[in-house]
C-alpha cells in the first residue's frame, strides 16, 4: 500500500505538510519570506555545520601536515599503514613502465593523460574501476567560464572564486583558473563536446550559486557525463595511451634522487602488487565522499575514497583546506534507491518549501549552501525531523508548490531528469513532496599543489578533487569541471615535460613508506588499520558476524 | 500515551516502532542461488546485504555510470528483462544476474581527421547494415532511449538525429547485449555525437573572441590588482560587484565596464 508513492509509513507525515500548504501558499503569494538569519545567527548556525563540530575532527598525529585538525574519517586513513609490507615489494621486477603514470580514471586523469600524450610521452592510466567511473561522470550543473566580453572576464570570475572560497584560496591557481577557463572550453569543443547552444553557436549559460554573471555553461543537465565520454572516448584512440583498470595505486614510488618515480599497483581481482615505473606521475584520483564523513550519506560514486590523498600525504606532500568538506542541503533521503542524490537548488529557487515534520516552516530556502545545510541539521537534531521506517530523519522539500504557483506541469517541464526518476519509482514529485538532508558532495582540500601543478615531490603532479587550493574553503558550484580541465591539461604539459626534461634514471625505493611507518610508532599509534581503503565497505553487520576465516586456506578466504 | 512517549520526538519514536515491526524480507536468487533480503531494496543493495563485495558491476550507483548493467527474469514468465543495479528495486523470486563487462566492437579512428560526411559512420562501423530494426535494443535501454531509431538516422545518414537521440546514453551495453545484428550502438552513438559537437553544431565563436583578448594580456594588469589585494580590500570589491539579475536576457550589459 502506499500513499503518493510513498510507502504508509508515510501518510501522517505527507498529510501534515498538505495541512499547512495552503497558508503557506498564501503567504508566498503575498511575497512574504522567511526571515534571513543575520551574520551573527549565521554563525551561531554553522556551529551545527558539520565543519566546525570540534569533536568531529582531530590532529593528525604524523606527516607532513602534523597538527592539522581534520576529520576523523581522513586522519584514520591517514593514521594508518601501508597495504604491503614495502621491504616485501621486489622493486627491481618492473610491471609496467612508461614515461607518464596516471593515476585515476575520472576527467581529471583522462584529460592530463590526453594532453601528456600530445606532449609525446608514453602515458598509462592505472584506475581502480574502470576507466571513466568517477564523479566527474556525475556532474550535472555546469562549467564556469568567463567567455562573454560585452558583459564577462576573468576578473569578475576571480572575485567570484574567491568569495565563493572565503578568500582563502590560493591566488596564482586562481588567477590560471580564470584565465584558461575559456581556452578548456573550446578544446572540449573542438574535441565534440556537445554544449547547449544557441542557434548561432552561441553557448547558453546562467548563474550559479555565488555568481555575478551568469557564466555556467552545460551540457543540459548532463554536463559532466558528456565531457568525461567524449575525454574517453578520445583517449581510446591514442595508441600511447594505455589503460589498466582494477588497478588502484596504494603507494607511490620514489627514488634516489628524491623523484616520483612510479607506484606500487593493485591488481583488485588477482589481488596482485605489481610495480609501475615512469618519469614522472600525475595523481588524480578524487574525492572522497564515500568515508561517508560524520556518517552523512553521499552524492559521490564508489571508489571516492581518498586514495591519492593518502598516497601523497605519504610521499611527503602536505595538505591544504582539507579542513572543509562541502555538503550539498538537499540530498535524497528517501526512496533509498536515490540515497544521497542531489536534488538541485532550483526547485528552492522556484518556489517549494523547506518544511518540518509539523508541516512549519524553519528556514529561508535561499542562505548560504553551509548555513542551509547547518540549519536542517538542528532541525532533525531538536526533534522536528522527518522520519523513515528505514531509521533515517530528512525534511520536506515541498515540490509541489512549484506547480500550484508556476501552474501545472510546471515541475515536470523545469526538472524533467528528477521527475522522471521518482516517477520510475512511483512518486509524482509535483504531487508528493521530496525527503531530503545534507548529502556529502565535494572534498574542498587535499594534496598542496601550485598553478602549475607541482607538488614538493619532484615528478610527481596532481590535478583535480584531490587537490586543495584553488577552491579554498568552499567550491561553488561549475567551478569543478572546469577545474578538472586546466589543470588536467596543465598537469598532462608539465609531467611530459619532467618526464622528457628532469627526470634522472636511479634506484627505485619504499623508503618514505618504512619511514612514514617508523613515524606512526614513534607518535604511538598502534594500529592494524591499512589504506588506502580503495572501495567502501556495504556488507551487512549479520553477514560479517559470520565470517569467520581465520586466515586464508587454499584458494578460500 | 504517556508524558514520557510524548515527548519522543517522531525521529525516536519511529526507530521504537521500527523495532516492533520486523522488516520484511522477500527471497531473490543471485546468479541461481537463493538469498532471502529486506524488500525496498535495490539489486545493487540487495546484492552487497547478502553478502557479495562489489568491484565490477557497481560505479556511480546513482544511474549515470553504465557499470551495473543487469539482467533478470521473474517467475512464470518467459521474458528476460534488464534494468540498472543501482536502479532497480529487488522482486520476489526474481533470477539476477549482472554483465558488468560486454566484449564489443569498436573502431579505432583520427577524430581530426573525420568529417561529417554520413560515410564516415558506415566505413568505420560497416555492421551498422545488419541491424534487422528488431528493437530489441530499444526495449533494453534504462534510459528510456530511442535506440533502434537513432540507429535507423545513422543508417540514413543523418548524423545529427542520431547524436540528439542518443544524449543521454550511459553506455551501459544493454542494447548492444540483446542485439541481433551485433552492433555496438553506444559506440557508434559515441562517434555521432561527437561529430556533430565539433563538425555539424555551429561553433561558439565567442571563445576565440575571449581567448585572444586574454592572449594579448589584456587582463593580467587586473588580475595582478586582485592577487596584490589584502582581504579588506577583496570583500569589499566583492561586495560591491554588479550583479546580472537573474531574469537578465542575453543582451543584458553591467553599468560598470571597466574590467570588461
Amino acid at each position: 500500500m502506499s500513499y503518493l508513492g510513498y510507502t504508509d509509513f508515510f501518510e501522517p507525515y505527507i498529510g501534515k505538510v498538505e495541512e499547512t500548504r495552503p497558508a503557506r501558499l498564501e503567504r508566498r503569494r503575498r511575497g512574504e519570506e522567511f526571515p534571513f538569519m543575520s551574520l551573527e545567527e549565521r554563525e551561531e548556525m554553522l556551529k551545527y555545520h558539520p565543519d566546525y563540530k570540534e569533536e568531529g575532527r582531530r590532529e593528525i598525529k604524523v606527516g607532513p601536515s602534523k597538527g592539522y585538525r581534520i576529520a576523523h574519517e581522513f586522519v584514520d586513513l591517514l593514521e594508518a599503514k601501508s597495504r604491503v609490507a614495502p621491504d616485501k615489494v621486489d622493486l627491481s621486477t618492473v610491471d609496467y613502465e612508461a614515461d607518464v603514470l596516471v593515476i585515476g580514471g575520472g576527467g581529471a586523469a583522462t584529460i592530463a593523460a590526453l594532453i601528456a600524450e600530445e606532449s609525446g610521452a608514453q602515458v598509462l592510466i592505472a584506475t581502480k574501476l574502470r576507466h571513466g567511473d568517477a564523479n566527474t561522470m556525475m556532474a550535472e550543473g555546469g562549467i564556469q567560464a568567463a567567455t562573454k566580453r560585452e558583459k564577462d572576464s576573468p576578473y569578475y570570475h576571480y572575485l567570484d572564486v574567491m568569495g565563493g572560497g572565503h578568500f582563502r584560496n590560493d591566488p596564482d591557481i586562481v588567477a590560471v583558473f580564470v584565465k584558461q577557463a575559456s581556452d578548456s572550453l573550446q578544446w572540449l569543443e573542438s574535441l565534440g563536446v556537445m554544449f547547449s547552444k544557441f542557434p548561432d553557436g552561441r553557448l547558453e549559460s546562467m548563474h550559479g550559486g555565488g555568481t555575478c554573471r551568469k557564466r555556467m555553461h552545460y551540457c543540459a543537465d548532463l554536463s559532466g557525463m558528456e565531457i568525461m565520454r567524449v575525454v574517453r572516448d578520445e583517449a581510446r584512440n591514442r595508441p600511447n595511451i594505455k589503460v589498466l583498470e582494477f588497478s588502484p595505486a596504494v603507494e607511490l614510488i620514489l627514488n634516489e634522487h628524491g623523484q616520483c618515480a612510479g607506484a606500487v599497483l593493485y591488481n583488485m581481482e588477482t589481488e596482485e602488487y605489481l610495480v609501475a615505473k615512469a618519469k614522472a606521475v600525475i595523481l588524480a584520483t578524487g574525492g572522497a565522499g564515500r568515508l561517508h564523513v560524520q556518517g552523512f550519506m553521499s552524492t559521490n560514486h564508489y571508489g571516492a575514497t581518498a586514495d591519492g590523498v593518502v598516497i601523497g600525504y605519504r610521499a611527503g606532500v602536505p595538505l591544504a583546506f582539507m579542513h572543509t568538506v562541502q555538503y550539498h542541503p538537499t540530498g535524497v533521503v528517501f526512496p533509498e534507491q536515490i540515497e544521497g542524490w542531489l536534488i538541485t537548488e532550483r526547485f528552492r529557487a522556484e518556489g517549494a518549501d523547506i518544511v518540518n515534520v509539523r508541516g512549519e516552516k524553519f528556514v529561508n530556502e535561499r542562505e548560504p549552501r553551509d548555513v542551509e545545510s547547518a540549519r536542517f541539521i538542528k532541525e532533525c537534531l531538536d526533534g522536528k525531523g522527518v522520519p523513515t521506517h528505514t531509521g533515517k530523519v530528512g525534511v520536506w522539500l515541498d515540490s509541489p508548490m512549484i506547480d500550484i504557483l508556476h501552474g501545472e506541469g510546471r515541475v515536470q517541464t523545469a526538472f524533467v531528469g528528477k521527475w522522471k526518476v521518482y516517477d520510475r519509482l512511483g512518486i509524482d514529485i509535483s504531487k508528493a513532496p521530496m525527503l531530503v538532508y545534507p548529502t556529502l558532495h565535494y572534498q574542498n582540500g587535499g594534496l598542496k599543489d601550485n598553478a602549475e601543478c607541482e607538488t614538493v615531490a619532484p615528478g610527481l603532479y596532481v590535478a583535480g578533487e584531490v587537490t586543495g587550493g584553488l577552491h579554498g574553503e568552499n567550491r561553488l558550484m561549475g567551478n569543478s569541471l572546469m577545474d578538472i580541465v586546466v589543470f588536467g591539461r596543465i598537469a598532462g604539459r608539465n609531467a611530459a615535460i619532467f618526464a622528457r626534461e628532469k627526470a634522472k634514471e636511479g634506484k627505485l625505493t619504499l623508503k618514505h613508506v618504512k619511514d612514514y611507518h617508523k613515524e606512526l610508532k614513534k607518535a604511538g599509534i598502534e594500529t592494524d588499520r591499512v589504506a588506502p581503503m580503495l572501495l567502501p565497505d556495504y556488507t551487512s553487520p549479520e553477514v560479517k558476524e559470520k565470517q569467520l576465516t581465520v586466515s586464508r586456506l587454499g584458494n578460500s578466504r | 500515551m504517556s508524558v514520557k512517549e510524548k515527548n519522543k520526538s517522531p525521529a525516536q519514536a519511529a526507530v521504537k516502532e521500527k523495532k516492533q515491526i520486523a522488516v520484511k524480507l522477500i527471497p531473490i536468487y543471485i546468479m541461481g542461488k537463493r538469498y532471502e533480503v529486506p524488500e525496498g531494496l535495490t539489486i545493487m543493495k540487495a546484492m552487497e546485504y547478502a553478502g557479495y563485495i562489489l568491484i565490477r558491476g557497481c560505479g556511480c550507483r546513482g544511474g549515470t555510470c553504465g557499470a551495473c548493467g543487469t539482467v533478470y527474469r521473474k517467475p512464470g514468465d518467459y521474458k528476460l528483462q534488464v534494468a540498472l543495479a543501482c536502479q532497480k528495486t529487488v522482486e520476489p523470486d526474481m533470477y539476477i544476474a549482472q554483465i558488468p563487462f560486454f566484449p564489443v566492437n569498436r573502431a579505432l579512428y583520427h577524430f581530426a581527421e573525420l568529417t561529417a560526411a554520413p560515410e564516415e559512420a558506415f566505413n568505420l562501423y560497416p555492421e551498422l547494415f545488419r541491424c534487422v530494426a528488431c528493437n530489441s535494443c530499444t526495449k533494453a535501454c534504462p534510459q528510456g532511449i530511442e535506440v533502434m531509431d537513432a540507429v535507423s538516422a545513422l543508417k540514413q545518414g543523418n548524423i545529427a538525429e542520431a547524436a540528439r537521440l542518443s544524449f543521454d546514453c550511459i553506455q551501459c551495453g544493454l542494447c548492444t547485449s540483446r542485439c541481433f545484428g551485433e552492433l555496438a550502438q553506444y559506440h557508434m552513438f559515441q562517434l555521432a555525437r561527437r561529430i556533430y559537437g565539433a563538425r555539424i553544431a555551429p561553433a561558439a565563436e565567442h571563445l576565440a573572441d575571449m581567448m585572444k583578448v586574454i592572449n594579448e594580456g589584456k587582463y593580467d594588469q587586473f588580475l595582478d590588482e586582485l592577487k596584490q589585494a589584502k582581504e579588506d580590500e577583496l570583500k569589499k570589491m566583492y561586495q560591491e560587484r554588479e550583479v546580472e539579475p537573474m531574469t537578465a536576457g542575453e543582451d543584458w550589459k553591467p553599468k560598470d565596464t571597466k574590467y570588461l
